[in-house]
């Protein structure tokens, strides 16, 4: 069914009875020419675009809890185009290009919402780095301007304008930044991809690859053997795990990150807020709560949940921030794990097993990549050659020496 | 999270800082070659179980110490002051 205003006026008027399921739940086949595994946002719009685009729908999806269950449901939904080395603005405003069409590609309402994100300076120099920032925006078309103080105490009379630590001095303006349904953007790619004849396999574990002279041949599940011609890995934190599955290994760490959400409240907060240097960042859900998050905790984990420090962290740069916020109570609070590449950008490429592709390395930015992310993999997938917003994401770079390091942080996983 | 120090005992997660798997102490050596580089700096086995790795008590005795810690519970089975484990048998 084609979703419209009609079919919802329709339906509303004969007992909402006629919605059907929105994909199939098929048993897996014996092979097929392409297996993703992993059934997070990734997973699914690299199905969705491998059918869409390349025609290639004799493909699987398979994940082993339900789909969206992990970081793609997990994480604070934000969207940036705002990056800085040459590899990741093309990349970045290339999944936002996609972004601003998706609901139309999709015919699903992901609740993309570009309310324009704020991040703030505390500092001349770091005011120059906004302005640097913002004009690399615009020279991609994606919006950047900077705000003065006066702005900022016009556009956010809520924000403490008196903290000695940290005074503001400015923000730097990205209007086409925003926020997205983080559930609805992995349904909606699960619907598309299902129309178009994927299997999506659920609760359906990889255990292991068959490898024949160096060329994977099938895949190992907790639901028997499926033969594929191709694996494309979109596996996130488990990325370690799986890849020593089929016998390498990455420059990745697994870390886990903490996410907090308020009980709902009237609207506040009209656009995303980012100060980095108290590690913290907070947007309004359209439900009304207010959903922030700081760092990493900053050790090695595979367990989704963190630890109260940084807990207590993230609650004292939000009240250091934005005093209001002290009233409004918690009401969940939770963590994912993220495949935390040694250079802080992530990595799609050919993998030492041959027709075995890798979409991984994503920390904890991979929301707002999805689209592009997805675009690229499929393309990669189809063709054998890189998608050319995405050409940069190599795994030799980390012997060539061609990283792609937007923070600085040198090869410190935890750090970016 | 509490963290058992060989010198000072079981303290607050607060007091140490992480740097990472322990691999780190095994710089490989000056003629080891490119790759060994490569490996040494960059790719981690990042086990989805028990993983060794280095923690600095930075507000306590200042010591270095590699523990075994199980990466999807987070329980450490052993800590280990890292001179130690030099000076020892890896
Ligand atoms: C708390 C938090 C906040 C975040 N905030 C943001 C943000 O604001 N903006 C942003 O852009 N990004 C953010 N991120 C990052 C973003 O969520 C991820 O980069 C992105 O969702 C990764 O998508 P994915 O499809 O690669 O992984 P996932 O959604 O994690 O999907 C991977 C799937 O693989 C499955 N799987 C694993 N092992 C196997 C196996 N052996 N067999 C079968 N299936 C398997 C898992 O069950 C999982 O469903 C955040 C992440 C976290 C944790
Ligand atoms: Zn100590």
């Amino acid at each position: 069914m084609r979703y419209s205003a009609w079919e919802v006026f329709r339906n509303g008027l004969t007992g909402n009875k006629a919605w059907k399921p929105v994909w199939r739940d098929p048993e897996p086949k014996q092979r097929y020419d392409v297996v993703i595994v992993g059934g997070g946002g990734h997973g699914l719009a690299t199905a969705y675009y491998l059918a869409r685009v390349h025609g290639i729908r004799n493909v699987a999806v398979l994940e082993r809890g339900y789909i969206g269950g992990g970081n793609s449901g997990r994480n604070t939904t934000i969207i940036r185009a705002n990056y800085m080395s040459t590899a990741n603005v093309k990349f970045y405003s290339h999944c936002i290009k996609l972004w601003e069409n998706l609901e139309q590609e999709l015919n699903y309402n992901v609740m993309f919402s570009q309310r324009g994100l704020v991040a703030l300076g505390h500092s001349d120099g770091q005011m120059e780095a906004m302005a640097r920032r913002a004009n690399f925006c615009q020279l991609e078309g994606d919006g950047g301007e900077v705000w003065s103080l006066e702005e900022c105490r016009r556009q956010m009379p809520y924000l403490n304008y008196d903290d000695p630590r940290f005074p503001i001095y400015g923000a730097h303006w990205h209007p086409n930044g925003g926020t997205a349904r983080h559930d609805a953007v992995v349904w909606g790619y699960a619907r598309g991809a299902d129309r178009l004849g994927v299997d999506i396999i659920q609760n359906c574990a990889v255990q292991g690859f068959r490898i024949e002279a160096g060329k994977v041949v099938g895949v190992e599940t907790s639901r028997g053997f499926i033969g594929t011609t191709k694996v494309g890995m979109a596996v996130a934190g488990r990325s370690g795990e799986v890849a020593a599955m089929a016998g390498f290994r990455l420059p990745i760490e697994s870390h886990v990150l903490q996410a907090f959400v308020t009980e709902g409240l009237k609207p506040v907060l009209p656009t995303v807020i980012g100060f980095g240097m108290g590690h913290f960042y907070i947007s309004q859900s359209d439900k009304g709560g207010l959903v922030f998050g700081g760092d990493l905790d900053g050790y090695n984990s595979y367990a989704q949940r963190g630890n109260l420090p940084m807990m207590e962290h993230v609650a004292e740069a939000g009240m250091a921030l934005m005093p209001m916020i002290g009233k409004s109570k918690l009401l969940r609070s939770w963590g994912g794990i993220n495949d935390m590449t040694m250079d802080g950008s992530p990595i799609i490429d050919r993998s030492p097993v041959e027709n075995f592709f890798i979409n991984t390395g994503w920390c904890y930015g991979g929301f707002k990549a999805i689209t592009g992310g997805g675009d690229a993999f499929a393309h990669l997938i189809a063709t054998g050659n890189y998608h050319p917003a995405a050409d940069k994401f190599t795994l030799k770079r980390f012997e060539t020496g061609e990283l792609i390091d937007e923070t600085g942080a040198g090869p410190r996983p935890g750090r970016h | 999270m509490r963290i058992d120090c060989p010198n000072c005992g079981s303290r607050d997660r607060r007091e140490f800082q992480y740097l990472g798997a322990a691999v780190l102490m095994d710089r490989p050596a000056p003629d080891a070659g490119e790759q060994a580089f490569v490996e040494y700096v960059y790719f981690r086995e990042n086990p989805a179980g028990a993983h060794r790795e280095l923690w600095l008590h930075e507000m306590g005795c200042r010591s270095w110490i590699v523990a075994e810690r199980n990466m999807g519970t987070h329980e450490f089975a052993s800590t280990r002051l890292a001179a130690d484990v030099k000076r020892g048998a890896k």
